[in-house]
């Protein structure tokens, strides 16, 4: 993607961004910017495309048009899934992320254990622990990453309100470290974040009735 | 204007429509006529006797199945680079009248194989690649048929007709070195002094050229198809956004 | 990728099924072989190799859409293409470890099999050998036809359609390798094509797999 030129402090900007799902224009002339220390909430109905905008922010989908500036090495993207290996425990299942992504695992493990207080879990294998539990597992694994630019969709799935607090307060730390992030959430965090409804955004399909070019539309 | 213009579906569907009977309707008299003048018009051969006349159905099938596999590479190729979409449909399209043409070759070539080779079916590398071509298409088909969304199939089958390329070239070299083969040499070939007899050699040409005409009228057919078809699921898909 | 590697081996060992099934399923097609074609050992001597050779094509094929499935049903595989890993490496990690876990225990497993369908006693070294050679390009070529499928629901068979044609090479090669071993024969030539394939297709395929898992994962 091209560089844009943007305000000192934005670790990602967009302009004119569209992306597609499934071959069709969801989404369309987005603009955003993130500064550090800030977080965005996506907001807007089931299937306005807030996990596409997501994945195409991430980098794992093209965007159909417009510019995006942001360091791919720098964003870590957590998905409906959460990656885990039902096979291995907790600890082995963060050190793996933490090795690939290059941190030091002894380190940052220990510390991802304790903000998500997985402690007491760390030598069950994670196939046995519970949804939430898993769920706490996967949103852990962003701090292993040592990344600064989270991309969550639907973090909060599955946490009971004690496990929310808990990610909140990780949240609220991540971003006075200097670190952002983009969330698609439907739940009121209690944390300092603009929000951005994408209703507003949604593709308007071209119409041109006897006439259809390239994209057979 | 660019010859890219042409790769925009409304314009390729008009002068295709303008081109189709033309194209059809001339393939279809060369073929005629080539076949009764090969089937009635020559000679039978001193060896073979009347059983070389299946010639002019097995060398035009055996030459449309490698070329229309050329040319789904190529119409890859396009669709990889330059994300024409009617590229990628023309490759969908030949897929299924490639694959006929090398089941006409092989079948024509076990017929004349049995009283020439005393058997239907012998493990020589020219059959033996064939039917490797005929897997590749079966698989390229295949994958086209599996993948819900268009432009996924489109550039996961392009990458396969590449990859599939190259083994069917690997193919072939094992296949000659596994088995040397009783097949004859190519009947026709541009730099070679030894080609079929001259009265068996005008009647093939027509048969050839009626077989690419065919070939061509049927692509175009199919192509035609496939771009309503993408048109028709691109609308409803519209349909359901709004 | 060293991580990446310790993870799938590990995965692959606590899971089970990995070696054991595909090794059982070595065993049980050479054992059947007998059955089909009669007890003669002279005819089940000049079609050991092949037969062997075939067997470990087979018992390959039959784990090859374990290779992506797992991470791509657990959500693990989004995650990989966003760490700085690049998705190349992931796939060769990926067939590396599938070969480690499959072909290189169908490797030393095969003369034991031999064995069993009297493979003439030069064979062996060379029935190895070929194996040896030859697997590793069955675990690549088999790594792309899975990330071509990884994101079907029912991708198995179709898997296994596009995977065989792709494979005659190597066959035709390794089998041609043991066969002339167990003959006796001279082998230079197979012996430098099943190599040179090997290592073409170490090189190059991951290219072609990556791209087709990034477009699955569009």
């Amino acid at each position: 993607m091209s560089q844009t030129v943007t305000a000192p402090a934005a670790v990602m900007a967009a302009s004119g961004l569209a992306c597609a799902r499934g071959g069709i224009a969801v989404l369309d002339r987005i603009d955003l910017e993130l500064a550090a220390g800030e977080a965005l909430v996506l907001r807007g109905p089931n299937g306005v495309g807030k996990t596409t905008l997501l994945r195409t922010l991430a980098g794992l989908q093209p965007a159909l048009a417009g510019r995006l500036a942001v360091d791919p090495e720098g964003v870590v993207y957590a998905g409906h899934l959460d990656g885990v290996k039902a096979m291995l425990t907790v600890t082995e299942n963060l050190t793996f992320w933490a090795r690939c992504f290059g941190t030091e695992p002894r380190e940052t493990v220990a510390r991802a254990v304790q903000a998500f207080d997985l402690d007491g879990l760390t030598d069950r294998a994670a196939g046995t622990l519970s949804a939430g539990q898993k769920r706490r597992l996967g949103l852990a694994r962003l701090l292993v990453t040592g990344r600064a630019i989270w991309l969550l969709d639907e973090p909060t799935v599955s946490l009971d309100t004690a496990s929310v607090a808990l990610f909140a307060a990780v949240m609220r730390r991540h971003l006075a470290a200097g670190g952002a992030a983009i969330l698609a959430t439907h739940l009121d965090l209690g944390i300092p974040a603009r929000s951005l409804d994408l209703s507003a955004f949604k593709a308007r399909a071209l119409i041109e009735h006897d006439d259809f070019n390239e994209a057979f539309l | 204007m660019s010859l890219w213009e042409y790769a925009n579906p409304k314009r390729f569907m008009q002068i295709s429509a303008a081109v189709l009977p033309w194209v059809a309707g001339f393939g279809g008299v060369c073929l005629a006529v080539g076949l009764i003048w090969g089937f009635f018009g020559t000679p039978e051969d001193y060896r073979q006797g009347a059983t070389v006349k299946i010639m002019y159905l097995h060398v035009p099938a055996a030459l449309l199945a490698i070329n229309g596999w050329l040319m789904m590479l190529a119409a890859s190729l396009i669709w990889l680079i330059r994300r024409h979409h009617v590229s990628a449909l023309a490759a969908r399209a030949a897929a299924p009248v490639g694959l006929t043409m090398t089941v006409i070759a092989l079948v024509t070539g076990a017929i004349w194989g049995q009283p020439m080779w005393g058997t239907w079916w012998v493990w020589d590398p020219r059959l033996t690649s064939f039917l490797i071509l005929g897997l590749f298409y079966l698989g390229y088909i295949a994958l086209w048929e599996a993948i819900d969304d268009a432009d996924t199939a489109a550039d996961l089958t392009s990458v396969l007709c590449l990859v599939g390329s190259v083994f069917a070239i690997l193919s072939r070299y094992a296949v000659l070195f596994w088995n040397q083969g009783l097949h004859q040499g190519a009947s026709l070939s541009l730099d070679k002094e030894e080609n079929v007899a001259d009265v068996f050699y005008f009647p093939l040409l027509l048969c050839i050229a009626g077989f690419v005409l065919i070939f061509l009228a049927l692509v175009l057919y199919r192509t035609r198809t496939e771009i309503r078809l993408r048109r028709l699921q691109a609308l409803m898909a519209r349909d359901r956004l709004l | 990728m060293i991580a990446l590697l310790r993870r799938d081996l590990t995965l692959a060992v606590r899971a089970g099924g990995g070696f054991g099934l595909g090794l059982a399923f070595f065993l049980v097609v050479v054992i059947l072989v007998p059955f089909a074609v009669g007890p003669d050992t002279e005819i089940l001597a000049r079609i050991a190799p092949g037969v062997l050779w075939l067997g470990a094509l087979l018992a390959c094929l039959l784990s090859l859409d374990r290779i992506f499935a797992l991470d791509w049903e657990d959500g693990s595989m989004d995650l990989l293409a966003t760490a700085p890993l690049p998705l190349e490496g992931v796939v060769a990690v990926k067939a590396l470890s599938h070969w480690l876990t499959t072909g290189l225990p169908l490797t030393l497993a095969a003369p034991v099999l031999g064995v069993l369908l009297n493979l003439p006693t030069p064979g062996f070294a060379w029935l190895v050998l070929s194996l040896a050679l030859g697997t590793p390009a069955l675990s690549i070529i088999g790594a792309f036809g899975a990330a071509l499928t990884v994101g079907l629901k029912r991708g198995g068979l179709l898997l296994s359609l596009l995977v065989l044609p792709l494979y005659v090479p190597t066959l035709i090669f390794g089998a041609e390798v043991a066969r002339r071993g167990s003959e006796g024969l001279e082998l230079g030539s197979p012996l430098a094509f099943l190599a040179g394939i090997s290592l073409g297709v170490a090189a190059l395929m991951p290219y072609a797999a990556a791209a087709a898992l990034r477009v699955n994962l569009r």
